[in-house]
This record gives C-alpha cells, sequence and structure tokens, in this order.
C-alpha cells in the first residue's frame, strides 16, 4: 500500500512538510526574495502541496501514482498559475523545475522514519511511485515556462511586424520608406508590399528607402533592397537608397554587392534634394521677419 | 479570333492596352500584329499599358520583354504603364526585372518622356 502511506504522510505532516520543502528551496537559493514576499511564496507553496494532496488521495483506490490521470487536474492548473506568475517576475526554467523537485527529500526523510517495513519493498515503491510523479510534474513544470516564453517571443515578433514598416509621404509624389532594425525576409516581404501599395496611394514617383536605422547590411538585405527598387522601377517609379553610411558602403562592395543603376545617396536630405531635382521642384523657405 | 488587345495610334505613337485575359497565343499574336503596325504607321513610340493584368507568368514577362527589344529597333522606344503592385512583385520574384524595358507610372507620365526625348 505505498500510495496510502505517501497520503497519510502528506496529510499528517502537512505542517512540518511545507516548512522542510520551503527551507529545502531556501538552501539551494530557490527562494527569491527580491521578486516574492515571503507570504506570496507560501502561499504559492501551500496550494501547490494541497493540490498534490487531493491527487494522492484520489489515487489511493488504484495504488498507483499515474501522473497522465485525471486526479491531477488540480495540480496543472495551480501550477499553471505559480508557473505564470514566477515566469512573469523573472524565474528561469530551470529554478521553477528545481523548485518542485525540492519536494522530495523531505517527503522521503518521512516515509523512512513512519513506514515499518523489513524487507523495504514497500518503502522502495512507494519512493518510485513518488519520484516518478514528481519528475513528471517538474517536467510539465518546464513544459509550460517554455510555452510561456514562446508565447512571448511569439507577441514580441508580431509587434515588431507592426511597426515595422510605416511609408511617409514627404512631399508630391515622394514617398520615404524608413526601415529600422534587421531587416528579414518576412519584414522585407511586407516592407515590399507597403511601398508598392504606397505608390498607387500616393501617386508616388519617387521612392526614398531609407536604411540609416539599419543595423547590418549582408547580401541578403542587400538583396532585398535591390529587389524592392527593382519592383519600383516595374511600376514606373524610381527608388534611391539612401542613409548608407560609410561603414555600410565598406562591407556593400566588400560583400561584392552590385547595386546597379539604384540611385544611392549618404542621407535623407541628399536624397530628398535629388527627388526634388529630379521632379523639377523648387523649394522655397521664407522665414517670418 | 477575339482581340485580347487594342492597338490605338494616337499622335504618332502606338497604344496597347492589354486585356486582362489575354492568353499565351494572343500574345504571340499581339507580338506580331504590333510590329507590323508599328512599322506600317512608322509610330514614333509604344506605350503598353497592363493595368488590366492580374497574373503574370515567366512567359509573358518574356514577351513584354521582347515587345520592347522589338519597339528599340524600329526606333520606337517603348514604356509600359500601370503595372500593379502583386504583378510587379511576382516578376521580381521571378527573377524579371525587366531590364530593357522602360517604366512609367501611368499613360500621360509615359507620352510626356516621350515626348521629351523627341
Amino acid at each position: 500500500m505505498p500510495v496510502r502511506h505517501i497520503h497519510v504522510i502528506l496529510d499528517n505532516e502537512r505542517a512540518s512538510l511545507l516548512r522542510a520543502w520551503g527551507s529545502t528551496q531556501a538552501e539551494e537559493g530557490l527562494i527569491r526574495k527580491d521578486l516574492f514576499s515571503e507570504r506570496e511564496a507560501r502561499s504559492q507553496i501551500e496550494m501547490l502541496y494541497d493540490a498534490l494532496t487531493k491527487g494522492v488521495s484520489a489515487s489511493i483506490e488504484s495504488d498507483a501514482l499515474d501522473p497522465e490521470a485525471d486526479c491531477w487536474d488540480d495540480l496543472r492548473a495551480a501550477l499553471a498559475e505559480v508557473t505564470r506568475e514566477r515566469t512573469k517576475r523573472g524565474v528561469s526554467t530551470g529554478e521553477m523545475a528545481a523548485f518542485v523537485l525540492a519536494l522530495k527529500y523531505p517527503l522521503f526523510e518521512r516515509l523512512g522514519a513512519t513506514v515499518d517495513d523489513t524487507n523495504g519493498g514497500v518503502l522502495i515503491e512507494a519512493i518510485n511511485q513518488f519520484t516518478r510523479l514528481i519528475d513528471a510534474v517538474s517536467l510539465y513544470t518546464t513544459e509550460l515556462c517554455i510555452s510561456e516564453r514562446d508565447k512571448t517571443i511569439k507577441r514580441q515578433q508580431d509587434e515588431m511586424m507592426e511597426l515595422a514598416s510605416p511609408v511617409v509621404e514627404l512631399w508630391d509624389r515622394i514617398i520615404a520608406v524608413p526601415l529600422v532594425g534587421t531587416l528579414d525576409s518576412m519584414r522585407a516581404q511586407e516592407v515590399m508590399e507597403n511601398t508598392l501599395s504606397a505608390i498607387v496611394d500616393k501617386k508616388a514617383d519617387i521612392v526614398i528607402i531609407d536604411i540609416t536605422g539599419v543595423v547590418t547590411v549582408d547580401t541578403q538585405v542587400a538583396q532585398h533592397l535591390i529587389r524592392t527598387a527593382a519592383a519600383v522601377r516595374l511600376m514606373g517609379g524610381e527608388a534611391i537608397i539612401s542613409g548608407i553610411s560609410p561603414r555600410i558602403a565598406q562591407t556593400m562592395v566588400q560583400l561584392g554587392v552590385d547595386t546597379g543603376e539604384i540611385r544611392t545617396r549618404s542621407s535623407l536630405r541628399m536624397a530628398l534634394a535629388d527627388a526634388f531635382r529630379t521632379l523639377e521642384t523648387d523649394v522655397v523657405i521664407r522665414t517670418a521677419k | 479570333m477575339a482581340q485580347a488587345a487594342g492597338l490605338f495610334m494616337v499622335d504618332e505613337i502606338m497604344l496597347v492596352a492589354i486585356d486582362e485575359d489575354i492568353n499565351d497565343s494572343d500574345i504571340v499574336a499581339l507580338q506580331d500584329r504590333l510590329s507590323e503596325e508599328v512599322y506600317a504607321n512608322d509610330a514614333q513610340g509604344i506605350v503598353i499599358d497592363i493595368s488590366a493584368l492580374e497574373i503574370v507568368d515567366t512567359f509573358v514577362g518574356r514577351i513584354i520583354a521582347q515587345l520592347a527589344g522589338i519597339g528599340i529597333l524600329l526606333d520606337a522606344p517603348t514604356y509600359l504603364v500601370g503595372m500593379r503592385p502583386a504583378v510587379a512583385m511576382t516578376l521580381v520574384e521571378l527573377g524579371m526585372t525587366l531590364p530593357s524595358v522602360k517604366t512609367a507610372r501611368n499613360l500621360q507620365h509615359a507620352v510626356t518622356r516621350l515626348r521629351a526625348a523627341r
């Protein structure tokens, strides 16, 4: 009757086990006083502990701790809540797993002390069962942590796509596409789509693609820029690439990037002046006296 | 055979309006007709309007490049106007940037540039 023994200990020694669990965590540096108040940490531990006890008591009948069974739903829900709360405050995945595993040894000690077992069979079975359960739980916690993190990454990616590529109208028939950050294939595609539809909407003849904010230009980024310029030309517009810093100019030459007939200018200011010249637009700025 | 493209001679400039449902044999026939007409009418320039075209493939892209090549040989500079964004993107994806073809945003621009070049 290994499961019954576990249940008896969990039930009778709740206070001392909770204390022991907490102090094991403290020894391993898992109590993050910088992130959690003591009260919060204790209420989290109690919530997990009670859900675990409930699951174990439901398993007495079958005398097996099957981590897949439905009786652990409460534990899973509690874990999900604790994990979400902790990862949000910056607790690492490893710390979360260790946090769960820390319950094992205090329980084993008490099992050894209370189970009166001459040949050790029941004790070994109980330890076996409980280890399997806690391992599964800590694995589940790790998965939860990772999926939380994946969600964050996905959200950030979406946000980055949204703020990625505004197209601004600088003047009649002149639009600018300021690029910031890194330019991967997906963003490059979006930039091209936005740019081309802006040519139609704004009746633009000149498109200035400004890469001042682009950190690095490799062959792939250069390829994207050249393709966008080619598509702009096919639609009857003209692309000017501006914001080429001395460093980027060097890299592009070293990479053997051939921009062909695309106009390139060092700054947005030069590109705009160039666009005015092409469109034969005279701009006079008067200052009030 | 239904005409899949209209050819109009306006002020010594040959206007070519391509229909949206042009097929491969139509466009080959167009190439034939266009070269005859440009030669016969002594056109000073060609403007191909593809604003109706929603789908292009490499074949159509190549024929368009050839039309421009014919124009150059017959001393009629060729402008391509009205390309849709999706079409432009497709052609670029296919690697057909049509470097030999002159482009303009609309008919008006193309005609103005042809006049200026005279």
